[in-house]
């Protein structure tokens, strides 16, 4: 098992959320959707240009930015 | 006494459907004062009795981030409702009972409508609703908005608590770790000694909201009492340097944190249990595989777009059809009413012609927002933001900017009036007010016979590559000041796009209905009346002061020097003309010049106007831009509406009023005018596409930004804007070729 930034992740590839480093209001954003450590997140897919990335979490799809996703990383499981 | 409820929950909850199913068609929208979220109210009656429904705007936390959570935030705090039903998605409970905890951490009384449990059991997710009930300490009523099933128990339940009273003050109390548990208790003995806004809020509330880093309430307390406030924030500050040192976090992440805890702790107790499958593709899931697939989901977008394109202004065309004949029956029945004179033009040229152009936009707007509200509401709006945000992005807006821009005309032949409107569907501020700034850029159907005149007149042989090129500059004008003004006055950083990508639904149409009329009306409202003032003002403009007597005496002798040149056999068959009989050749001559003295005393009635000398004194300028009085004029007329740009310049080059569709005099005129070539032609086109919008356009800018200020904005900063680029175009251009 790896822990890797959730950018780095490839579609479909599943794990759990180890931190998040965002503050601000960018923290808070993300949080409140769900997005906090031990949740499990599933990636979806990207949209055409790569950017969003849109993911699956607690039966739910969220869309998050690239550069969003950097503030998060992920213990992948497969 | 009448109760009131507030309805509250996150967005696609299906909130808003429950509303409607609630209260029907007995209910209102406003604005809460000052900013621009919608306040909708109802009514709800059963066995006689009236409540009044709140529909509090759908948020996913109650922080002081968005306008959204401050406005539901700030009407629970200071109005008290008797209950709050909090419509919870049972599909997608883990991430709704965030919300409702909170609501539960400030002691409102709750009532929890678990909303779409069809969904939810579709998916295989069983709910124990007893079982939630009991361990939230809350009422728990099973609906299904969209079929109207439960909403009698949910508000005989909700008529239960709100009349016994019980219920406030049993606030939840989470652990958030020993670390923060200890501060929060020392800072709520301090805040509970001091009876610090306890009037308002909970002592242990505004202790959470201090760890949070809550602005509103931090504010707040600090005009209350500075000394107290610092205090408090001393308290945090210590504890945000002990939770970094020894955790690697602060209190507001780790108050995140443990409150999802909490409620997974709560959801493993046995109240949801399903054939977990994480890995399973739902039906929404498989159909976005398909829709934002790499290849085929730009072309599916395409094709979504037209198609909303032709529906709004294929199926708006007879309606508009219908709404303009009608108005041009009023105006003849008031012509031939009304005797002649200043208070028939003003009936005519100014009520009838101003109200009638307006509300000529009401099919246009119905349609349009009928389509958006489908796409909205089935989900899909959100699915092009998402494949579109990229692109987007580098301009400083956001990917639900698309919307704005091509119903505002950017497949050209749209209309800025509910693209303007249409930029509600943004949540983030600063994008929006980017987005509306610069969608009325876009080359709106009343420009685009400015434009066919000025190609027809001038690059007759390539017309098709130039309407595109004026598209392209158009887009490209639109993003660049979207990209400057977020870099200027709307900068900030991009709001986060963690955004939800809602399941595939069929919209209900009870809510497209009243989505639809919503829209529509509150257009017709509130810009109907100041609509009406302003379309006086520039008939007024435009009227007075009118000819001289002595002038008047001048045009009335040269027509009876004409007619004295002919034979009186002549004159007397042109009285008798009605329409049906065919005149004869010398008649027809003496009606043709009679025609050109009547054309030549507008014209210098225009330039005596009011407008007239403003375009005049404002030829100092304009020559820079290539422009003389007449094109002024026309250009001040714009302002009424785009479409009065060419009939005006009709006027002033004394040929009478121009249809906008057949312009060939017109078009031929100018070619042959002095002071006009393929430059003048350029530098006009230039400036039509950038400045001031229409005065309907710029009136609904005022409604959906909230304040006059980027009213006045946009038709100043355009008007600069769009003169700075002619004088580039012409200056340049006269200089190189």
């Amino acid at each position: 098992m790896t822990v890797k930034s959730m950018r780095q992740m490839k579609d479909n590839q599943s794990g759990v959320i180890s931190s998040i480093s965002a503050k601000g209001e960018m923290g808070r954003r993300i949080r409140e959707m769900g997005l906090v450590p031990g949740v499990k997140i599933r990636i979806q897919g990207r949209a055409p240009l790569y950017d969003p990335i849109s993911l699956k979490i607690m039966g739910f799809t969220l869309t998050i930015r690239n550069n969003e996703a950097d503030y998060i990383t992920v213990e992948v499981t497969k | 006494m009448q109760i009131t409820i507030a309805m509250a929950g996150n967005p696609n909850s299906g909130k808003t459907t429950l509303f409607n199913a609630l209260t029907g068609a007995r209910q209102h929208v406003g604005n809460y004062p000052g900013i621009t979220v919608e306040k909708k109210e109802g009514i709800y009656i059963s066995n006689d009795k009236k409540f009044n429904i709140v529909d509090l705007p759908g948020t996913y936390s109650l922080t002081a981030y968005s306008q959204e959570e401050l406005v539901a935030r700030d009407f629970l705090v200071h109005e008290k409702p008797s209950v709050i039903i909090d419509i919870v998605d049972a599909s997608n409970l883990e991430r709704n009972l965030y919300l409702t905890i909170q609501f539960l951490e400030m002691g409102f009384p709750v009532c929890i409508a678990l909303n779409m449990m069809d969904v939810a059991k579709n998916r295989g997710i069983e709910i124990d609703i007893d079982k939630l009930s009991e361990l939230l300490n809350v009422p728990v009523i099973s609906t299904i908005a969209r079929k109207g099933v439960g909403k009698e128990e949910l508000m005989k339940v909700a008529e239960r608590i709100a009349s016994s009273k019980k219920g406030s003050g049993a606030h939840l109390k989470i652990s958030y770790g020993k670390d923060v548990d200890d501060t929060l208790k020392e800072m709520e003995r301090f805040i509970k000694e001091n009876q610090f806004m306890t009037h308002l809020y909970s002592p242990r509330w505004t202790a959470l909201k201090f760890l949070e880093k809550d602005e509103q309430v931090i504010q707040k307390s600090k005009k209350l009492d500075k000394n107290f406030s610092t205090h408090l924030e001393k308290m945090v500050d210590n504890l945000s340097d002990h939770l970094q040192s020894t955790m690697d976090t602060y209190p507001e992440a780790q108050i995140a944190d443990y409150r999802y805890g909490y409620i997974k702790s709560i959801l493993k107790q046995g109240v949801v249990s399903h054939q977990d499958d994480d890995d399973r593709l739902y039906i929404s899931d498989k159909i976005d595989k398909v829709v934002t697939h790499r290849f085929l989901g730009p072309l599916i977008m395409i094709a979504v777009i037209m198609g909303l394109y032709q529906f709004t202004f294929t199926y708006s065309e007879m309606p508009v059809k219908w709404f303009e004949s009608l108005f041009e029956l009023i105006s003849d029945i008031a012509s031939e009413v009304i005797p002649d004179g200043l208070i028939k033009s003003l009936i005519v040229s100014g009520i009838i012609d101003g109200v009638g152009g307006v509300l000529g936009f009401v099919p246009l707007i119905m349609s349009m927002f009928f389509g958006i509200s489908i796409l909205e509401d089935s989900g899909y709006l959100a699915r092009v933001a998402f494949m579109l945000d990229r692109v987007f992005r580098v301009f400083g807006l956001h990917g639900s900017s698309v919307m704005p821009f091509i119903v505002s005309g950017g497949i050209a032949g749209g209309c800025a009036v509910p693209g303007v409107m249409a930029a509600r569907t943004l949540r983030s501020p600063l994008e929006r007010l980017a987005t509306l700034l610069t969608a009325p850029f876009m080359n709106c159907g009343a420009k685009m016979p400015i434009f066919a005149l000025l190609v027809a007149a001038f690059f007759a042989d390539n017309e098709a590559n130039i309407m595109f090129l004026i598209t392209m500059i158009a887009w490209g004008g639109a993003l660049v000041v979207a990209k400057l003004l977020r870099m200027t006055l709307l900068k900030g950083e991009s709001t986060p796009f963690v955004m939800e990508l809602p399941p595939y639904r069929f919209p209900t149409f009870q809510g497209l209905m009243i989505h639809t009329w919503e829209r529509t009306w509150q257009y017709i409202k509130k810009a109907g009346t100041v609509i009406l003032g302003i379309s006086i003002l520039l008939w007024a403009m435009m009227t007075f002061p009118g000819l001289s007597e002595e002038k008047v005496q001048i045009f009335e002798k040269e027509r009876n020097k004409l007619k004295a040149s002919v034979s009186s056999l002549v004159v007397k068959e042109l009285q008798l003309y009605n329409k049906e009989t065919e005149l004869s050749k010398a008649a027809q001559e003496l009606k043709d010049n009679l025609q050109k003295i009547d054309n030549r005393a507008s014209e210098t009635a225009l330039r005596n106007s009011f407008a007239g000398r403003i375009g005049v004194f404002l030829e100092n300028i304009t020559q820079l831009a290539g422009f003389d009085w007449r094109t002024n004029i026309a250009l001040v007329g714009g302002f009424a509406a785009k479409e009065v740009v060419v009939s005006t310049l009709g006027t002033a080059y004394s040929l009478g009023e121009t249809d906008p569709e057949k312009n060939q005099d017109l078009a031929e005129k100018l070619r042959k005018a002095p002071g006009w070539n393929p430059i003048v032609a350029w530098s006009l086109i230039v400036f039509s596409i950038f400045y001031a919008p229409c005065f309907v356009t710029v009136v609904c800018i005022v409604r959906e930004a909230g304040s006059w200020k980027w009213g006045f904005f946009s038709m100043i900063f355009n008007t600069c804007f769009a003169f700075i680029l002619s004088v580039l175009v012409f200056q340049i251009g006269s200089r190189l070729f």
